[in-house]
């Protein structure tokens, strides 16, 4: 089986037979990471690129080290050292970068859509590693491989995602790819965080965290950013830590063996309060180490170059 | 000259065959069709349209300050293969057109065009700023026809009252681009696309707050307000109501208003980034609504041209703006094809109706200038981009395949563009 996309953009273009193929190669990925020895000499020869135009530490981390478990050589740039700085367009650092013969350029940029640009522009695959609002496919796919390895199924799942569902790609990859794969969402925040048109995706929506967790199998809760407050759409911290911040009593609505999850960075006392993110039901810290897996499995499929050319 | 065996539609004056003499760059006789002649040119035009003269009161032609996007003179030549005539064109140039001597420039640079008509409109605020009037009779007296800080509200209400005011004592029609900026911290239009492609969506509120203030002040102050490329349902609403009510005001659109939703932003095509940007299916529909009622009474293009700079980067910071001159008429044709309007209201909205708004003749009637736009109602094409005269390409409209388009363009007498 290979993946038949040149380009890892978002979950909507990727079939649930791509979805389920990654995720496969990613459970004998996570064999890899557990050796002493942990690289494989698979893409060995290949030139991987990480251009980050936005802050980040866990994914680009997260990806580094699974191209250099593949033996592939990844170089990185980041916005403040690169050209961009100079004026130059993205369209022509993409062919720049092109030209030296890389095989994969892995994208981080605060502009929705900049990926697309870049995959309509060159003829390497493109992996999107976040792009504003809009996507972020790696963390979906690595959400979707802690759940399944701890339900052993998707399907059918009850998965409550809380927060600022308006500004998060995260949000969005999630609910498109457990959609997908047969889950059934339900989405939670104040009003002012809940995106217009966001039932259009088939979830259902509450504005109340109590509601929200009533039996959910899986809760994700999302970063709240501190900016928010500046700009209106909440009045405190202190007030969304009361209203929608996950504690421990309020655990009790979910099913017993619920998951919890975040994508990070955690903001403890606020979205979530620390005995839960320490507590016997988080996997917080099982998404980071699926986040490598998942992505060794993504550069191996697109640059390992057993597609088809045609 | 002589344009033979043309149908002649004059909205609400002739509606027949005949034959037309011009002489001089004046519309000498309107004759019976296919009378013997001793004419030096004659121009067969059987089975064909001749209609008053285009008029597009909202066009940006760029010139001075930005001639890589759009120069006068290119401008010009987009607009006569479009059909128009006729074109007021915006002062969002650098300088802005603020000041006679702007105003004068543009009217010199339009004097070396192919002859359309270029009529400058001069910013309601020095710079575009919305702090301090511009001296809007000495900018008349330069041949500014009408006044618009377009691109820009003018944001505060009071100045916005007082430039009302001020303009009125000099005849002098104002243009209001309605936007609550506030509100519109947004990329397209809110709603489900903005929401599934991740971009900040701008509310039809935004909008529509603003027309309200705009009737609000028209009828206290019972003057005349025009606004600027109207593409809510709510905004329609509220000019039809305060037209019945008898306050002043009138509205326009443009063709993406009524032919397109937010859907064509899909895959992030920033030829379809616009301000106001393509709004919903209701929006449209109300649009349209809103044109066969005359509650909008003009069709402009709001021709914004870019250069590939602008528009082939990141969807958030791609200009907004279509390059709208030699599209306009096919895709208003489409309106008359599918029933919405009659190719008179077609016509009034693109001719007749904005030169009432600016005071000026459309017509084709002896004596008045030969300004004559012939349609040929069976030219069928695709929209091709690359062959655009205007140095924009910017289209959301590309591939478009139309039936019915210009086949010939007059200026006082002077063919300016021939298919």
């Amino acid at each position: 089986m290979q993946l038949v996309n040149k380009d890892l953009l978002d979950m909507g273009s990727l079939s649930a037979t791509s979805i389920k193929l990654i995720l496969d190669t990613a459970m004998s990925m996570r064999e890899i990471n557990q050796r002493t020895a942990k690289k494989v000499p698979t893409l060995r020869g290949k030139t991987i690129a990480l251009f980050f135009y936005e802050p980040s530490t866990r994914t680009k981390l997260s990806f580094e080290i699974a191209a250099k478990r593949l033996s592939a050589d990844a170089v990185s740039l980041t916005a403040s050292t690169s050209s961009m700085q100079k004026g130059e367009t993205l369209i022509d650092t993409a062919r720049n970068i092109e030209a030296m013969s890389v095989d994969a350029v892995i994208i981080r940029h605060s502009a929705s859509g900049a990926p697309y640009l870049l995959a309509k522009s060159i003829k390497s695959s493109v992996i999107n590693a976040g792009d504003g609002m809009h996507a972020h496919p790696s963390q979906a796919l690595l959400d979707l491989l802690t759940v399944t390895t701890h339900k052993k199924k998707i399907e059918g799942l009850r998965i409550a995602i809380v927060g600022d569902i308006a500004h998060s790609r995260v949000a969005r990859s999630n609910i498109i790819g457990f959609k997908k794969m047969g889950a059934e969402i339900v989405i939670c925040g104040p009003r002012t965080m809940i995106p217009k048109g966001i039932e259009k995706f088939g979830c259902a929506l509450t504005y109340n965290l109590n509601h929200a967790l009533e039996d959910a199998d899986v809760v994700m809760m999302l970063r709240i950013q501190k900016e928010r407050t500046k700009i209106g759409l909440l009045p405190s911290e202190r007030e969304y830590a009361r209203e929608y911040g996950l504690t421990t009593t309020r655990l009790q609505r979910a099913k017993k063996n619920v998951l919890i999850m975040h994508p990070g960075p955690v903001n403890r006392g606020v979205e979530i309060s620390p005995d839960v993110v320490d507590g016997p039901f988080s996997v917080i810290l099982d998404q980071v180490a699926n986040g490598v897996a998942v992505r060794m499995a993504i550069l191996y499929l697109l640059a390992g170059g057993k597609r088809d050319v045609d | 000259m002589l344009i033979k065996g043309v149908r002649v539609l004059d909205p609400g004056v002739m509606d027949q065959l005949a034959d037309l003499r011009i002489i001089n760059g004046i519309i000498d006789e309107i004759l019976a069709p296919d009378q013997d002649h001793n004419d030096e040119k004659v121009i067969d035009a059987r089975g064909k349209v001749a209609v008053p003269g285009l008029i597009d009161m909202h066009v940006h032609l760029r010139e001075p300050g930005h001639e890589y996007k759009e120069t006068i003179q290119s401008g010009c030549l987009a607009a006569a293969r479009g059909g128009f005539t006729t074109v007021c064109v915006m002062p969002n140039t650098r300088p802005v057109n603020d000041n006679r001597q702007v105003t004068e420039f543009i009217l010199q640079q339009a004097a070396r065009a192919n002859g359309v008509r270029v009529l400058p409109v001069a910013a309601i605020t020095k710079g575009l700023a919305g702090e301090q009037l511009c001296e809007y009779a000495d900018l008349k007296a330069g041949g500014a026809v009408a006044l618009s800080d377009d691109g820009r509200p003018v944001v505060n209400p009071q100045l916005m009252r007082r430039a009302m005011e001020y303009a009125a004592g000099f005849n002098l029609p104002l243009i209001s681009h309605c936007e609550e900026l506030s509100l519109a911290d947004g990329v397209m239009n809110e709603g489900y696309m903005a929401t599934s492609m991740g971009l900040s969506g701008i509310p039809n509120a935004a909008e529509s707050i603003m027309v309200m203030r705009e009737i609000a002040l028209a009828q206290l102050t019972d003057t005349p307000i025009h606004i600027a490329h109207v593409s809510t349902e709510q905004a329609i609403n509220a000019i039809r109501v305060a037209r019945q009510d008898g306050i002043k005001v009138t509205a326009e659109t443009a063709p993406h208003y009524f032919m397109l939703t937010d859907e064509a932003v899909h895959d992030y095509n920033t030829n379809a980034k616009m301000n106001p940007p393509l709004r919903s299916r209701a929006d449209r529909e109300a649009v349209r609504k809103g044109l066969a009622d005359g509650t909008i009474s003009v069709i402009a293009t709001d021709h914004a041209p870019h250069s590939v700079l602008e528009k082939e980067v990141e969807f958030d910071k791609a200009a907004n703006g279509v390059s709208g001159l030699e599209t306009s008429l096919c895709l208003g044709l489409t309106l008359v094809e599918e029933g919405i309007l009659t190719l008179e209201q077609l016509i009034t909205a693109m001719s007749l109706n904005p030169a009432k708004i600016l005071n000026l003749k459309s017509g084709i009637r002896k004596g008045l200038s030969a300004d004559i736009t012939i349609i040929d109602p069976n030219l069928c094409g695709v929209i091709n981009s690359s062959d655009f005269l205007s140095k924009g390409h910017n289209t959301p409209f590309e591939g478009f395949e139309y039936k019915g388009g210009v086949s010939m363009t007059i200026a006082a007498g002077k063919i300016i563009f021939e298919k």
